[in-house]
């Protein structure tokens, strides 16, 4: 596709994404304003992620990308494809080989190194939004560091539930400054968000990039009485007998049988390959 | 054994080509030309240039074909492309008040100097299905008369003169860009203005019917509705002054309002605005009831509360790409998301059992 500059966006453009991106590295967890672009994507399917990544990629670069922490679901394949087409960049499955990574929605199982970047898709880049859906009041919350009404709305779900009754996109602090909506990941992430690689987060629609850089402190919001619990479904991992990844749950007749498997596919198949296997997946094993 | 339910690469290729044998759809009926959807769903066609924010009557029907008839598609068909186009320029402001108008019409006088012109209007037609136009096409020959040549100027302009109308500020300052810049509220008129006419049809319809029905009432009157052609001017750096590039037909209006004064201003009329491309008068004026009802504050008029008069709810939902994107995005696999969810619930209906259970027990 020679008709378009590599990774699809003009140079000018990429260089205002660049800046906006540097401006959130130096300022963790802050939602930097930038001029979003109409990308061939619609909005809400990863336009804030693909501009950062394309923001990003260099000719050298190897590219990821998965959707809840499948390299295979329908929209990563469509993204993976679209670099494939306008940037010519080598592409994998292999979270250790790629050196960018697009997720939608999961952290890869496998620790990331100080060479890799992790780019989020991010729908709503607010965490306070749900309680204030005024722009205009959130900025002036975060700039005034007044986050009062989260933890009001973290201590209502304990008194009514008995937990706190939110388990994706779960709130963070970062380097003890700004609340950060981590984008719709499950809780059970939420942890290995303190890690060597560099995150960085796009919302397209809502024309907003933040990051968080390499060993930064992100500390789940909670209460000394309700200690954050990182949460999975209470089983290994039918197929590689895991017990440490997240799960998705897959039904499996109409009479409630179901099996579950490790939502990260590549985490699921290396374990196979090692050798590895689960409940349903013994025959295979000799 | 486990199948995933996780779409490869073939069956989204395979999507697509029956996605394209279906738009063809039956092939023993003639291919539509783009040429055609241009020149007879021109409707259609200035709705997607409007939304599109491209002027472009080619591409937008070439857009219409490819989405099949769906206008929103089209629309987003066009700003991608858009959004790709280099920047060489900018034009000269264009004058509506040259205009060559098809249309030009008052409501608030009988009669204005250069004259009320019907133009090729809906009103007045009797919504009955013609029939014969199922059958054949032929249109009658439409009389014509001799252009006037006659000066149309603003029917607003009569009462500026007076002093009865608020006269707007004037500014030379260049207009900042919702397109290379992001959005910042408060957002000033200019702004306002650029995402309304960009704005989906039917929100910015609803947002002003909203007004007439009372919630941020604001009396409009259309002072005047033109539509018609006029000339794109532009400075040629290397000419060292300003030439015309082309001709682009736009849809103008500007609405009368009632406003009974405050402090600083006696009472007088006030103005809405509505400037859309190509033949789109409902959204012009739907556009001018809205931008009226949101200067509220600058002409020290009573916050409602009225949707209308809220530019953060306005602006950041006028955008059909945007919403039906973020709306449609929910066809995604959200499976992790819904995972951990389905955990909580049943690790909070386990609390409650057991707490039932500890009570049935005491």
């Amino acid at each position: 596709m020679s008709d378009y500059n590599f990774a699809y966006l003009d140079e000018q453009t990429k260089r205002m994404i660049r800046r906006a991106i540097l401006k959130g590295v130096a300022i963790p967890g802050y939602q930097v304003p930038f001029a979003s672009r109409e990308m061939p994507m619609p909005y809400g399917w990863g336009t804030g992620g693909v501009q950062v990544s394309a923001a990003c990629l260099t000719p050298e670069d190897k590219l990821k990308v998965i959707d809840q922490g499948a390299d295979d679901t329908t929209n990563a394949v469509s993204i993976r494809k679209f670099f494939e087409r306008t940037a010519g960049v080598e592409t994998t499955e292999r979270t250790n080989e790629a050196t960018v990574i697009q997720t939608r929605h999961r952290i890869p199982e496998e620790p990331l190194t100080e060479d890799q970047i992790l780019v989020y898709q991010v729908p709503i880049p607010e965490p306070l939004r749900f309680l204030e859906p005024r722009e205009t009041e959130t900025r002036k919350m975060h700039a005034l560091e007044e986050y009062g009404l989260m933890h009001v709305k973290l201590y209502e779900d304990i008194s009514r539930h008995g937990h706190i009754a939110t388990s994706y996109a779960y709130p963070v602090k970062v380097e003890g400054r700004y609340v950060m909506d981590p984008s719709p990941i499950p809780k059970f992430d939420n942890p290995k968000m303190e890690m060597a690689g560099l995150q960085l987060f796009g919302a397209g629609r809502e024309q907003r990039i933040y990051a968080i850089p390499p060993f930064t402190r992100v500390v789940s919001l909670d209460f000394e009485d309700h200690p954050f619990e990182a949460s999975k479904a209470d089983h290994p991992c039918d197929l590689c007998g895991a017990g440490d990844s997240y799960l998705d749950e897959v039904i499996t007749d109409d009479a409630g049988g179901r099996m579950f498997v490790c939502s990260d596919t590549d985490f699921c198949a290396g374990r196979q390959d090692a050798g590895y296997r689960g409940r349903l997946n013994a025959e295979e094993a000799a | 054994m486990y199948v995933a339910v996780k779409g490869g690469e073939r069956a989204i290729d395979n999507a697509h080509t029956w996605l394209t044998e279906e738009r063809r759809g039956d092939t023993a009926v003639a291919e539509l030309g783009t040429d055609q959807i241009r020149e007879q769903m021109s409707l259609a066609v200035n709705r997607v240039m409007a939304e599109g924010s491209l002027y472009d009557p080619d591409l937008a029907a070439l857009a219409i074909k490819q989405a099949r008839g769906d206008l929103i598609e089209a629309i987003f068909l066009i700003r991608a492309y858009r959004t790709t186009l280099p920047r060489i320029g900018t034009s000269e402001p264009v004058d509506t008040g040259a205009m060559a108008c098809d249309r030009r019409i008052s409501a608030t006088f009988k009669d204005v100097p250069g004259g009320q012109v019907l133009g090729p209007t809906f009103d007045y037609t009797h919504r009955l299905l013609d029939f014969k136009l199922a059958a054949d096409g032929e249109v009658p020959e439409t009389p014509q008369a001799e252009a006037s040549g006659a000066d149309m100027p603003r029917v607003t302009e009569y009462l500026n003169r007076d002093g009865l109308i608020q006269s707007e500020p004037e500014s030379d300052e260049t207009p900042p860009d919702m397109t290379r810049q992001p959005m910042e509220y408060p957002a000033n008129r200019a702004l306002r203005l650029q995402a309304l006419t960009r704005g989906d049809e039917g929100f910015v319809l609803s947002m002003a019917y909203s007004t007439q029905r009372g919630y941020a009432k604001n009396h409009p009157f259309v002072g005047e509705l033109r539509i018609g052609a006029v000339a794109v001017e532009m400075d040629i750096p290397e000419l060292g002054f300003a030439i015309e590039i082309g001709e682009i037909t736009l849809t103008e209006c500007e609405t009368v309002n009632q406003f009974t004064g405050s402090k600083t201003e006696p009472p007088q009329f006030t103005r809405g605005y509505g400037l859309v491309f190509g033949q789109t008068e409902r959204k012009a004026i739907s556009m001018a009831l809205v931008d009226r009802a949101l200067r509220w504050e600058e002409l020290g008029e009573d916050n409602l509360g009225a949707p209308a008069q809220d530019e953060e709810f306005v602006l950041s939902h006028a955008d059909n790409i945007q919403a039906t994107g973020f709306l449609e995005h929910i066809k995604l696999p959200h499976c992790v998301d819904f995972q951990s969810e389905l955990e909580l619930v049943r690790r909070i209906r386990a609390d409650v059992d057991n707490a039932a259970m500890k009570e049935a027990a005491e």
